[in-house]
C-alpha cells in the first residue's frame, strides 16, 4: 500500500516550496502568445500613423479633410479627400437602408414569430449569407445587380455605387439580424408575458416591449452594419468604381477608401513617395471611423448584456 | 385597420424581409452555378492561367489557397489558443493590463480587412523586405483571424466546467498539469470547429492579400517565399478582364471557392455535434 | 432533553461507545489556533481552533452558512484557488505551519486529499480518473497495481473491474462518489477531507459511504463536513459544532461554538446553541 516517495501516516515534513521552472515557462510562453495581439495593434497604429504623420507634414489635415478634388496621381494633384469618403458614405448609406429595416425584420420574426424547429434552420441558413466570401459578392454586383438594375429601368453606369450598395446591405442582413436576435432573445420571458396577459398582440409586444427592451443591443448591431460597411472592400473594388467622384447620384460611378487603399497599395508607387503616404493617410482617415463605432457598439453591447445578464 | 390585418401585415413584412435575404442568396448561387458549373473541369484545376481563356485555369491559385489553409493552422491556431488560455486560465481578472488585453482583442476582431493589408504592406513585405510572398500573405492572414480564433478557443475554455479543475487541483496536480490534462482535453472540440470556422473566413479575403502584392497573373506553382496568387485573387482579376468567357472563369472559381469552404464548414459542424457533450 | 431527533442507528452507535473514547493523548493531525478566514473583506469564519487527531473521524456540523465548507478548505490550501481570499491565524500539520512562507500547496495537497459534494469525475475512464494523481505525481511504478488497489479500498473495484477502460460518466452517482474517493485515496494520501460527501446521494449510496469512512480511518485521518447531524453522529468520533453570528449591520460570520467527543456533543452538549441545534429547536 505505501509506496515509495509518499507515505501515508506520520506526515513526513512537507517538502519546502519549489520553484517549478517549468511552469514559469509554460506562463511566460503562453503570455507571449498574448502580446502577439496586442504587437498586432501597435503595429497597425504605427504602420499607419506614421507615414500619416509625415503626410501631414506636407499636405495640411485642413485642405485634405476639406478638400473637394482627389487626384494624387496627376499634375498637379490635389489631396481633398472628401470625395472618397463621400463615396463610402454613399454606399454605406445604402447598404445600411438595406440592411437594417430587413436585418431588424429578421430578426423580429425569428425572435418573436418563429417556433423554435423553423428558428433552429432558419438562423442558420441566414448564416450562410454571411459565409460567403466579399469577392464573390463583387462578382454577383457587377455581372447580377448592375444589368438587373438596368433591366428595371434605373440607367445605371456599368461601376455605379447602387449596385455596390444594395448588394453590400444584403451581405450585412446577418450582421444585423444575428446580434439583434441575440439581444432581443435576452429580454426575459416575463416581460412579454406581462404584456400578453394584458391583452396585448403580438405586434405590441414585438414592437413596444421587446424592441424598446433590447435597444442598445439593437443599435449596437446597427453600428456594427454600418462599421463593416464603410470597411468593405472588394464589393466596392469590383463594382462601384475607381473614380472619386463626390455625388449623391447612386447611379455614377465613385470611389471609396478602401478601393483607393486597394489599388493604390497594389499598384506600383515608390515606396515613400508622397503618393505612397496617401495609402496611409486615407488608411488613418478609415481606421479612426471605424475604431470610433465599433467603440460604440461594444459599449452598447456591454450594456444590454449587463442588463440582462 | 382592424387589428388582425394590422397584425397580418406586419407578420407579412417580417417574412419578407427574411426572404428577400433568402432570395438573393439564392440569386447569387444560381447565378454562379449556371455560369461557372460548365467551366469546372479537369483544365480549371490542373492549367495555369493564361491569356486565353479557352486553356485558363487556377491551379496556381487552388494551391495557394491550400498552402494558406494550412500556414494558418500551423501559426493562427496555436497562438491563438495559447492566447485563450492565457486568458482564461492564468491571467488574473483583476489586474488592469489583462483587462486591456481583451478589450484590445475585441478591437481587433472588428478592424476593417484592408487595414491588416496595410499592415502587412508596410512591415512584411517593404518594411522586413519579406516581398510580395506567400508568407507574407499567410502571417498577415494569421493576424487577421487571431482575433477570431481567440474569442471562440475562450468560449470552449470557459464552458470547461469548474469541478474538473477543482477536482485536478485537490489532487496535487500543477496548474499546467490540470490544463494541458484536463482542461484542454475537454475545450479540443469546441476550439476545433471554432478554429475551422475562422480559418474559412480567412480563405475568403482578398483584400489583404491585394495590398500584400498576390499577383494576378502567375504561371507556376506557388512556393513560400515565391511570388503568389490566390483563388479570390484570381476571381477578383478574371472579373476584371474585358473578355466575356473570363466571367464565366471567374464563376467557376467561385465555384471551386465555394466548394472548399462548404466543405470545411461542414467538418466544423460535424465535429460540433459529433462531440457534443453535455455537462 | 428530547431524544426522538436523533435516528435510532446513531443512538445505538453512541451506546456502543462509538464516539466516546478520548482522543486527548492521539497525535493531534491537524492543530488550528485562532483561525479567522474572509473573502474580499467579508469575515466568513473566525475564532476557530481545534485539534483534529491521527486516525479518526471529525464531522464539523452547523447551519447553512456558518463556514464549515471555508473552514475545511483550509486544510488542504484550496482556498487558495479563490481570488481574495485571506486567512488569519495558524493551521499546523504535524506540527508545521500549513501556511508558511516555504510550503508548497501543491505539496500539502499530495497529502491532504479531497472529495467533494456533488461527484466530479473527469470526463475520462474510470482507469484514468484514478490514475491521474499519480501521474501528474510522477508515480508511474505498477500503475496498474495502484489503481486496483485504490478502487478495493473504495469498495467500488468490484463493480468496475470489468469495464476499467468504460467511460467514468456513465457510473451512477454514487459509484462516481466512490470513485472520487478512490481517485483520492490512489495518492496515498495521510488525510481525507469530505466536504458533504453523500448530500448528493441517495439513502443507500449514503450509507455506503459511511461504510466506507469507518473502513478507512484505520488507515487515514477523516474531516468530513456534513449538514446531516444524524450522519455525524453515526460516524464522527469528534465533533465540532458550528454557528452563524449575526452582527448589527447584518453581517453573518461563522463561529466555533463547540467541539467534543460526538457522544458528548449529541448527549451532554455544554452551550445551550449546540443543544438547540441538536435537538433540532433550530437549524
Amino acid at each position: 500500500m505505501a509506496s515509495p516517495g509518499v507515505t501515508a501516516g506520520a506526515g513526513l515534513p512537507l517538502r519546502a516550496r519549489r520553484r517549478r521552472v517549468g511552469e514559469d515557462v509554460v506562463k511566460g510562453a503562453l503570455a507571449l502568445c498574448a502580446l502577439i495581439s496586442v504587437a498586432t495593434t501597435v503595429g497597425i497604429v504605427v504602420a499607419l500613423f506614421v507615414p500619416a504623420f509625415e503626410f501631414f507634414q506636407e499636405i495640411s489635415v485642413v485642405d485634405f479633410l476639406t478638400g473637394r478634388n482627389w487626384s494624387p496621381l496627376f499634375e498637379p494633384a490635389h489631396f481633398g479627400v472628401l470625395p472618397l469618403i463621400g463615396g463610402s458614405l454613399l454606399v454605406t448609406t445604402l447598404a445600411a437602408l438595406v440592411a437594417i429595416p430587413l436585418g431588424l425584420g429578421s430578426a423580429i420574426y425569428l425572435s418573436e414569430y418563429a417556433g423554435e424547429r423553423a428558428r433552429g434552420v432558419l438562423k442558420p441558413a441566414l448564416e450562410l449569407l454571411a459565409g460567403v466570401p466579399t469577392v464573390v459578392f463583387g462578382y454577383f454586383a457587377l455581372t447580377f445587380m448592375t444589368p438587373l438594375l438596368r433591366r428595371i429601368g434605373i440607367d445605371v453606369e456599368i461601376f455605379n455605387a447602387l449596385s455596390a450598395g444594395l448588394v453590400m446591405g444584403v451581405m450585412l442582413i446577418p450582421t444585423v439580424a444575428s446580434l439583434s436576435e441575440d439581444s432581443m432573445g435576452s429580454v426575459p420571458r416575463d416581460l412579454r408575458d406581462g404584456a400578453y396577459a394584458l391583452g396585448s398582440t403580438r405586434v405590441q409586444v414585438a414592437t413596444r416591449i421587446v424592441v424598446p427592451a433590447a435597444a442598445s443591443g439593437i443599435i449596437a448591431s446597427f453600428v456594427l452594419g454600418i462599421s463593416r460597411a464603410i470597411g468593405e472592400t472588394m464589393i466596392v473594388l469590383i463594382a462601384a468604381g475607381q473614380q472619386p467622384n463626390l455625388t449623391l447620384d447612386p447611379r455614377q460611378a465613385i470611389e471609396t477608401m478602401t478601393a483607393f487603399i486597394a489599388a493604390t497599395g497594389a499598384g506600383d508607387v515608390p515606396t515613400g513617395s508622397l503618393e505612397y503616404k496617401t495609402i496611409f493617410a486615407v488608411g488613418a482617415t478609415l481606421f479612426v471611423m471605424t475604431l470610433a463605432m465599433n467603440v460604440v457598439s461594444i459599449r452598447l453591447v456591454r450594456r444590454y448584456r449587463e442588463v440582462y445578464e | 385597420m382592424s387589428r388582425a390585418l394590422k397584425g397580418g401585415v406586419f407578420k407579412a413584412l417580417l417574412l419578407l424581409s427574411l426572404a428577400v435575404g433568402f432570395v438573393m442568396l439564392g440569386a447569387l448561387l444560381v447565378d454562379v452555378f449556371r455560369d461557372g458549373l460548365p467551366y469546372v473541369d479537369w483544365m480549371l484545376l490542373s492549367n495555369p492561367p493564361s491569356s486565353s481563356p479557352l486553356d485558363a485555369g487556377a491551379r496556381p491559385a487552388i494551391l495557394a489557397t491550400l498552402y494558406i489553409a494550412g500556414l494558418l493552422l500551423l501559426l493562427a491556431v496555436p497562438v491563438g489558443v495559447g492566447t485563450a488560455i492565457y486568458l482564461e486560465e492564468y491571467a488574473s481578472k483583476t489586474r488592469w493590463y489583462n483587462r486591456l488585453l481583451e478589450v484590445n482583442i475585441q478591437n481587433l476582431a472588428a478592424v476593417p480587412s484592408i487595414v491588416y493589408g496595410i499592415l502587412g504592406l508596410a512591415f512584411l513585405v517593404r518594411g522586413a523586405g519579406l516581398g510580395r510572398v506567400l508568407l507574407a500573405g499567410a502571417l498577415i492572414l494569421t493576424l487577421l483571424v487571431l482575433p477570431t480564433v481567440i474569442i471562440a478557443a475562450r468560449e470552449a475554455i470557459r464552458a470547461v466546467p469548474d469541478s474538473i479543475r477543482q477536482g485536478g487541483y485537490a489532487l496535487g496536480a500543477t496548474q499546467w498539469q490540470v490544463v494541458s490534462r484536463q482542461v484542454l482535453p475537454a475545450a479540443i472540440p469546441g476550439i476545433a470547429t471554432g478554429s475551422i470556422l475562422a480559418l474559412s473566413r480567412a480563405i475568403g479575403e482578398t483584400a489583404p492579400l491585394i495590398m500584400i502584392g498576390a499577383v494576378t497573373y502567375i504561371a507556376f506553382d506557388p512556393t513560400l517565399l515565391g511570388p503568389f496568387t490566390a483563388l479570390p485573387i484570381q476571381i477578383y482579376s478574371w472579373v476584371g478582364l474585358p473578355a466575356e468567357e473570363f466571367k464565366f472563369l471567374a464563376a467557376a472559381a467561385i465555384v471551386v471557392l465555394l466548394g472548399i469552404l462548404l466543405v470545411m464548414n461542414a467538418l466544423a459542424i460535424w465535429l460540433r455535434n459529433h462531440y457534443r457533450r453535455s455537462w | 432533553m428530547n431524544v426522538t431527533t436523533i435516528d435510532h442507528r446513531a443512538l445505538a452507535a453512541v451506546a456502543q461507545g462509538h464516539g466516546t473514547e478520548s482522543f486527548a493523548s492521539r497525535e493531534p493531525v491537524f492543530q488550528v489556533k485562532d483561525l479567522a478566514v474572509a473573502y474580499s473583506g467579508n469575515v466568513a469564519i473566525h475564532d476557530v481552533s481545534l485539534d483534529v487527531y491521527k486516525s479518526s473521524i471529525t464531522a464539523f456540523i452547523g447551519p447553512s452558512g456558518c463556514g464549515k465548507s471555508t473552514l475545511i478548505r483550509c486544510f488542504n490550501r484550496m482556498n487558495d484557488l479563490v481570488p481574495g481570499a485571506t486567512i488569519a491565524g495558524d493551521v499546523l500539520y504535524h506540527g508545521k505551519d500549513l501556511y508558511a512562507r516555504d510550503v508548497d500547496p501543491v505539496e500539502v495537497r499530495r497529502r491532504i486529499g479531497m472529495v467533494f459534494q456533488k461527484p466530479n469525475p473527469f470526463p475520462k475512464s474510470v482507469y484514468d480518473n484514478v490514475a491521474f494523481g499519480p501521474r501528474v505525481l510522477g508515480l508511474k511504478d505498477d500503475l496498474e497495481a495502484r489503481v486496483e488497489g485504490a478502487l478495493q479500498r473504495a469498495a467500488l473495484w468490484d463493480e468496475v473491474k470489468d469495464r476499467l477502460k468504460g467511460s467514468a460518466l456513465s457510473l451512477s452517482g454514487g459509484q462516481q462518489q466512490r470513485l472520487c474517493i478512490a481517485r483520492a485515496l490512489a495518492v496515498e494520501p495521510d488525510v481525507i477531507l469530505m466536504d458533504e460527501p453523500a448530500s448528493a446521494l441517495d439513502p443507500i449510496s449514503t450509507t455506503r459511504i459511511e461504510d466506507l469512512m469507518h473502513e478507512l480511518k484505520r488507515d487515514y485521518t477523516i474531516v468530513i463536513v456534513t449538514h446531516n447531524m444524524q450522519q455525524a453522529a453515526r460516524v464522527a468520533d469528534m465533533t465540532a459544532f458550528f454557528s452563524v453570528e449575526v452582527a448589527d449591520d447584518g453581517r453573518r460570520t461563522g463561529v466555533l461554538v463547540e467541539y467534543d467527543v460526538t457522544a458528548k456533543i449529541f448527549t451532554t452538549p455544554a452551550d445551550k446553541r449546540t443543544e438547540d441545534y441538536v435537538t433540532g429547536r433550530f437549524g
